[in-house]
């Protein structure tokens, strides 16, 4: 049997992203007056793909090592290929936060978060029920 | 964990946020005053927000106050001969705050504020649910 990290490996690459949107719907929310600021969002499904087969976005740019001695970059954020909202209907002061979609998505985003920490919590709970069963 | 830079992030919109009601709070009370400290017609200030980014990485980023600026509209002229504050043709500067303008501020302030509160609630129960798994029933 393969070890207990990977039995909730899925789970967590797919919590890991949602900490990230959170995050990112958080800047938007706490932006939403900030002139010149674009609203940024990732498309979730993209990025679970990329987080599962192991490979960076599309759009990163890693940087070129041309020296032993240069640190790697890896200049996007992993597996999420962050991309700035299509304007909807952008505020004179060159604003593109639409607080309902953002919003919107925040709750939905802080739901399936729970979802996976519930998926998690049943994980564990089917293995310790498996080490517990012939303890009567 | 980096849901702890979303309180970062919340937070630093509310202290904004609050500079901004400050602002009008200020404007408000100043709205008929003639003379401000500097001897001048008192004029009203407004708050510009710049995003700044916040905890590692490009993925947050708060807001902050980069400075406070004077609104730059003409004083309210009052034609009062009586008022010591007169000028030789009998009219009295008044400060140029704007009432409307400043009531639509603080609710834009007031509801920005209660959005991030609401904000970082959700993180605090994501950080909360995320202690318990494995947790026993």
């Amino acid at each position: 049997m393969a070890n207990i990290q990977s039995h909730v490996e899925v789970y967590s690459k797919a919590i890991g992203l949602r900490v990230q949107r959170h995050q990112l719907l958080a800047s938007n929310i706490a932006n939403a007056d900030t002139p010149n600021y674009k609203a940024r969002d990732f498309d979730f499904s993209a990025a679970m793909q990329n987080a599962l087969a192991g490979r960076a976005a599309s759009g990163a740019m890693p940087l070129a090592r041309t020296a032993g001695g240069h640190l790697s970059g890896e200049g996007m954020t992993g597996s999420a290929h962050v991309q700035y909202r299509k304007e909807t209907q952008s505020a004179v002061d060159g604003n593109t936060v639409d607080m309902d979609v953002e919003r919107a998505q925040i709750a939905d985003n802080a739901i399936q978060y729970q979802i996976l920490t519930q998926l998690i919590g049943d994980k564990f709970k089917g293995l310790r029920s498996a080490m517990a069963g012939t303890q009567g | 964990m980096s849901l702890f830079n979303v309180f970062k992030v919340s937070s630093s919109a509310m202290t904004a946020q609050s500079m901004r009601l400050n602002t009008v709070a200020s404007n408000l009370a100043n709205a008929d005053s003639i003379v401000s400290s500097n001897g001048q017609p008192y004029r009203a200030k407004q708050v510009v927000f710049e995003a700044t980014p916040m905890g590692g990485g490009e993925i947050s980023k708060g807001v902050r106050v980069r400075q406070v600026v004077e609104s730059a509209a003409p004083a309210r002229m009052v034609y009062d001969p009586k008022n010591p504050a007169a000028d030789e043709k009998g009219y009295v500067a008044f400060s140029n705050v704007n009432v409307v303008e400043e009531m639509t501020n603080m609710i834009s302030a007031s509801r920005a504020y209660q959005t991030n509160v609401e904000v970082m609630n959700t993180a605090k129960s994501l950080m909360l649910r995320t202690l318990q798994i494995g947790q026993q029933a």
